[in-house]
């Protein structure tokens, strides 16, 4: 580890030099709650000028608002905790940003160096604690090494697969002196992690692309995580070539949903022609997605007379469940733009004719109008509610954050996504309670859109305490509540896998959202009838305040399609008339 | 169709920066991702460059193992990952040290075929011998199945260590 060497700086103290480096890396805002072992970095920030700290009223809050801060402006977000309890109580947040790849610093306070591992007051083990929902983590022994691991951590949170880092700051380390320097940009001596693609297995892509008759793009988060330029690369690749095109929950909004050639989501509540297309289809273009098990259904069904090129920036990613063809270590943008170089080169002539089957095929599927259902009587559909929600902002400058259920998948199949990081949903953890506090974080980077959290209401109870946060700092948050007093999808779930045996999954002795939402000092909004809703969404939208909006809906809708676990593609049940086939033992394993 | 496959033993060599918390950080790769560790033997091997080598000897499916290195590859104080047993000519050795308990016709045998395997007397009393022998795993494991029915008490072993054949360093 490289020591401050030859650092000819002012004497700072390690408080100082933690609060120098955010602002040296440009860092203007930071999500934190205090506590004793981070009160010398807090004096630090008493009225300072530089950095913006926002109040939370839980840690787990600071983490995803500062998540849904970086996911919304590419940027990583900060947060700032206590020990013990509240570097704990980050944990579930950084277990999110690690699955979703989102770059997170998150620095929390320790007991002073010769305490630990005496069980003091507020002491935990947060490096070990941490180790494995972390991308790396630090424990800061000497303040000497602070200024280099400060640094470190702004890098290996933001390159190559972007995640959370943790730093514990003992807190005789805060108080203890040294020159600053800010160390060189090299970053970190050993992690350089590959960006571009190999040329030979690029030009090995393309030739299978060229002699496709089937092809898909199938995309996810690694689009959106490598930057605005992926998305302008892939973009300009699908309609250069005139493959169809699907996406994973991660990946909304890096391709326009309006666009003729996007199929809709794929995987588990994928569209019925996205998950077709992906069984039937001779050539796979996977990028930036990780064959996540809510994409693949049953594995040794998955795709199986396809070649598959998979471009992604994580080695380990490749041929970790699925066996790929043509595997491209590389960052996404770099290796979008060299397929589009040599593509362009081979000029191959615009043949109509070469998938005119292909596309009658997939519009044969497209008919089936999957997505359907029907809005009749009075009780309000959930994808009524979500629909009218899009119709009625489709024309603002939105930002969508879900909790964690039916609602979720609603949102990805009704809600149309125009640009990348206009969606903030946690995908790989399915952590409940992450829509409210990441629309905090999302406000907060966007002072001036419209910022959306479609929530159930067994989600949103979870971090509901943010609302505070959100009055505090003057953040006219919507929380669109589709209240169907059940979470959903575990019923659906049990409805299915179950046989209606509903153990534990109907919400009793919900709140009063609207007193509630006054409670907190917000504005609430109850909607009950599908007639009322148009006008309740306006209102919703005029307010400005936070707004708790109280949409009952449907209580017994369900999800579809939907690929029961242990099935494949190709086995979609697409409504409630449909008898899912018997789930097997090893379907009810998997989750 | 994946359980199918066979499994097979591979010794890997990682270089490692030698930080605090390094080696929890590469076992918790394996406990948590559910990898076998067969064994495990680690040491400074560059004090000016602060590095250290990691020896783990693993068993699993060819996909499986492929998968490990990738995910070791991914730990940022991870320097360099070496397969021993499929990128190298390699060598393995192993310390143990054995004790074994008897008298008579059987303390006899015992000395005699310690003798046979190159084994050092290091601990002697009227009833028992402490053994320390080098070799391969396999040797090894030979002399403790002969030591067994013998009186075995005790064995200490190191773990495997492992270098490729040839001038080339890691």
């Amino acid at each position: 580890m490289k020591a401050n060497k030859a650092a000819s700086g002012p004497r700072l103290s390690g408080a100082e030099i933690v609060i120098q480096a955010l602002i040296d890396q440009g860092v203007e805002v930071i999500f934190g709650y205090p506590g004793g072992a981070v009160l010398p970095i807090y004096d630090v920030l008493f009225e300072h000028a530089r950095i913006r700290h926002i109040l939370v009223r839980h840690e787990q809050g600071a983490v995803h608002a500062a998540e849904g801060y970086a996911r919304s402006t590419g940027k990583p977000g900060v947060v700032l905790v206590t020990s013990g309890p509240g570097a704990t109580n980050a944990v579930t947040g950084l277990a999110d940003a690690l699955l979703d790849s989102i770059p997170i610093v998150c620095l929390t306070g320790q007991v002073a160096t010769h305490l630990i591992g005496s069980d003091a007051f507020q002491e935990a083990d947060t490096v070990g604690i941490t180790r494995p929902c972390t991308k790396h983590n630090w424990l800061v022994n000497d303040v000497e090494a602070l200024p280099q691991i400060m640094h470190d951590a702004f890098y290996v949170a933001t390159h190559g697969r972007p995640g959370p880092v943790v730093v514990d700051l003992p807190k005789d380390v805060q108080f203890a002196k040294t020159a600053y320097n800010r160390p060189s940009n090299d970053g970190h001596c050993n992690y350089r992690p590959k960006v571009q693609g190999d040329p030979a297995l690029i030009a090995q892509a393309v030739e299978a692309m060229v002699h496709a008759r089937r092809p898909l793009f199938y995309t996810g988060g690694g689009v959106i995580n490598s930057g605005p330029q992926a998305a302008r690369h892939l973009r300009e690749l699908v309609h250069l070539t005139g493959f169809p095109i699907t996406s994973t929950l991660m990946g909304l909004g890096a391709y326009p949903a309006s666009d003729p050639q996007w199929l809709g989501l794929v995987g588990m509540h994928g569209t019925y022609e996205s998950n077709n297309a992906m069984h039937d289809c001779d050539v796979m273009i996977t990028i930036g997605a990780r064959f996540d098990d809510r994409v693949t259904g049953r594995i040794d069904a998955f795709s199986p007379g396809s070649t598959k090129i998979h471009v992604d920036i994580d080695p380990s990613s490749i041929n970790k469940t699925i066996m790929v063809d043509i595997p491209i270590v590389g960052d996404c943008a770099h290796v979008l733009g060299a397929l589009l170089d040599v593509w362009k080169k081979e000029k191959p002539a615009p043949d109509p004719a070469r998938f005119k089957e292909w596309w009658t095929q997939i519009d044969h599927w497209r008919a089936r109008d999957c997505l359907s259902y029907r809005q009749k009587g009075p009780v309000i559909q959930p994808q009524y509610a979500i629909e009218r929600l899009y119709e009625l902002t489709k024309d603002k400058d939105v930002y969508i954050s879900t909790e964690v259920g039916q609602h979720q998948m609603w949102t990805a199949q009704h809600f149309k996504f125009e640009e990348p990081g206009r969606l903030m949903t946690s995908g790989g953890l399915g952590t409940m309670g992450y829509g409210l506090p990441a629309a905090v974080g999302i406000q907060i980077a966007h002072p001036g859109s419209l910022v959306i959290d479609i929530a159930g209401e067994a989600s949103v109870l979870m971090t509901m305490q943010e609302m505070s946060t959100a009055v505090q700092h003057d953040l006219p948050i919507k929380i669109f509540i589709l209240n169907n007093q059940y979470m959903g999808m575990v019923r659906q779930w049990q409805e299915i896998l179950h046989g209606k045996r509903y153990s534990h999954s109907y919400t009793e002795a919900l709140p009063d959202f609207v007193k509630l939402a006054e409670a907190y000092g917000g504005h609430g909004i109850r909607v009950k009838r599908p007639d009322e809703l148009d006008d309740a969404i306006k209102e919703m939208i005029a307010v400005d305040k936070p707004v708790l909006f109280d949409c009952l809906v449907d209580r017994q809708a369900n999800c579809f399609p939907m690929i029961p676990s242990g099935k494949a593609h190709n086995e979609m049940i697409l409504g409630d008339q449909d008898e899912p086939a018997e789930i097997s033992q090893e379907g009810k394993m998997l989750v | 169709m994946i359980k199918d496959q066979p499994n097979e033993r591979r010794c890997i060599a990682i270089l490692v920066d030698n930080e605090a918390g390094v080696l929890a950080r590469v076992i918790g790769l394996f406990s948590g991702r559910g990898y076998n560790i067969d064994s495990l033997t680690v040491s400074e091997v560059d004090p000016e460059k602060h590095t250290s080598r990691i020896t783990v000897v693993s068993t699993g499916t060819a996909m499986i193992l492929e998968q490990l290195k990738a995910q070791l590859g991914r730990l940022v104080p991870v320097q360099k990952i070496v397969d021993m047993t499929l990128d190298h000519e390699s060598l393995e050795r192993e310390l143990a040290l054995v004790k074994v308990r008897c008298t008579g016709e059987k303390r006899v045998e015992s000395l005699r075929l310690s003798d046979a395997f190159r084994a050092r007397v290091i601990d002697t009393t009227h009833e028992s011998f402490v053994f320390e022998l080098t070799g391969s795993p396999a040797k090894l494991d030979a002399f403790v199945n002969l030591m067994r029915p013998l009186g075995l008490v005790d064995v200490s072993r190191t773990g495997v260590a492992a270098i490729a054949r040839g001038p080339e360093g890691m």
